[in-house]
């Protein structure tokens, strides 16, 4: 089992191009459906988390499965799975840099794959909003106050979970009336 | 000491770099660039480059990247160690929480309420991408939005993600590359 893991999270740590959010719908794809080793319910839930921890989104992905299938074992697994490819290969181009950022066959591919990319990105907005309502607004003021007005999202995380909590204790006083 | 130095300035990138990404190329850069001069801007848009065309994290990319220039191979090995470190500290007592508390209702609304915001982190990355301020965009020209298009369809036609940035590989090769192939052959 840990040896599978790690040789998921290899996949998936080959294919991350693009940084994290591109490879949320390939995590979905081998964790979720290939797998079935998280629902799907609780694998929007687990990115939230993911992505109000510190660090590269697809690193704290991959501790959280590997952890809910092995305990801190899988956790290392499956880390160690997904930085070893981007390592080696960054670790190699560090060492013979020019020949290949000037090498026009990968500069082809690239310029196709980064269209690419963005539609992968766009892929997990549409699994998160699917049976949301009034949170769509939400969605809409956050995106502008990022976007638009440049607001830290650290800051708009953290308030938001604050209000949760909130939300969540006065709904449970009303209950107990 | 170097290599205490680059595991320090690491581990405080991972610990620091909240949202992933371009979000963290400016925490980065100030380490790498201005705090310690280990680079020269120039050099550090190297890495930016390298991030684009190599699988993986830009944090680690950098990591790794970085850590060879100052200190050779082990320095890389360090650098990516120390930037992994807080990410998996953090997220195993994340996970502890989260897996025993997953029905208790406050939690259930915290992450309820911090849904949209990361819809929304996601969202504007993405137009960071299609509407970049600077000279370059990823979305060049119509075929672009053609191979944007295709591959969402692909997706939500529940085809394999690996394969479809493969397909916008060989396209990007038969678009761009093949043209100016055949040209330099007369």
């Amino acid at each position: 089992m840990i040896w599978k893991l790690f040789l998921v999270f290899l996949k998936i740590g080959l294919f991350t191009f693009g940084g994290g959010y591109a490879m949320i719908p390939i995590i979905e794809s081998e964790v979720v459906e290939r797998h079935s080793w998280i629902e799907k319910e609780l694998f929007y839930d687990l990115l939230t988390l993911a992505q109000a921890a510190p660090g590269p989104i697809s690193l704290n992905t991959a501790v959280f499965v590997g952890y809910r299938m092995c305990g801190w074992k899988g956790a290392v697994a499956s880390l160690l799975g997904v930085i070893l490819p981007s390592f080696l290969i960054v670790l190699v181009i560090a060492i013979f840099f020019s020949s290949v950022r000037n090498n026009s066959v990968v500069d082809a591919a690239l310029r196709g794959m980064r269209p690419a990319v963005v539609a992968l990105m766009v892929a997990p907005v549409l699994g998160f909003t699917k049976g949301m309502k009034w949170s769509l607004i939400a969605v809409v003021v956050v995106t502008i106050m990022l976007f638009f007005l440049h607001f830290s999202p650290v800051y708009i995380l953290l308030l938001s979970a604050v209000a949760g909590a909130a939300f969540a204790l006065i709904k449970r006083k009303e209950d107990k009336k | 000491m170097i290599y205490l130095e680059l595991f320090l300035a690491y581990l405080k990138i991972g610990f620091f770099g909240f949202g992933g990404g371009y979000a963290m190329l400016s925490l980065i850069y100030n380490e790498i660039v201005v705090q310690h001069a280990w680079l020269t801007a120039s050099e550090f848009s190297d890495i930016v480059a390298i991030s684009q065309i190599t699988p993986g994290p830009i944090a680690i990319n950098s990591a790794t990247y970085v850590g060879y220039m100052v200190a050779g191979v082990w320095g890389s090995v360090l650098s990516t160690i120390a930037v992994c470190m807080p990410s998996i500290s953090i997220m195993m007592l994340v996970s502890v929480f989260y897996l025993r508390l997953k029905d208790n209702d406050i939690l259930k609304r915290i992450i309820a309420f911090m849904k949209p915001v990361v819809v929304s982190m996601i969202l504007s990355a993405v137009l960071l991408l299609m509407f970049p301020s600077e000279e370059s965009s990823d979305f060049e020209n119509t075929w672009s939005w053609l191979i944007f298009s295709s591959v969402l369809y692909g997706l939500h036609k529940k085809q394999n993600p690996i394969l479809l940035l493969i397909y916008a590989a060989l396209a990007g090769i038969v678009i761009y590359y093949c043209p100016a192939l055949m040209a330099s052959l007369g």
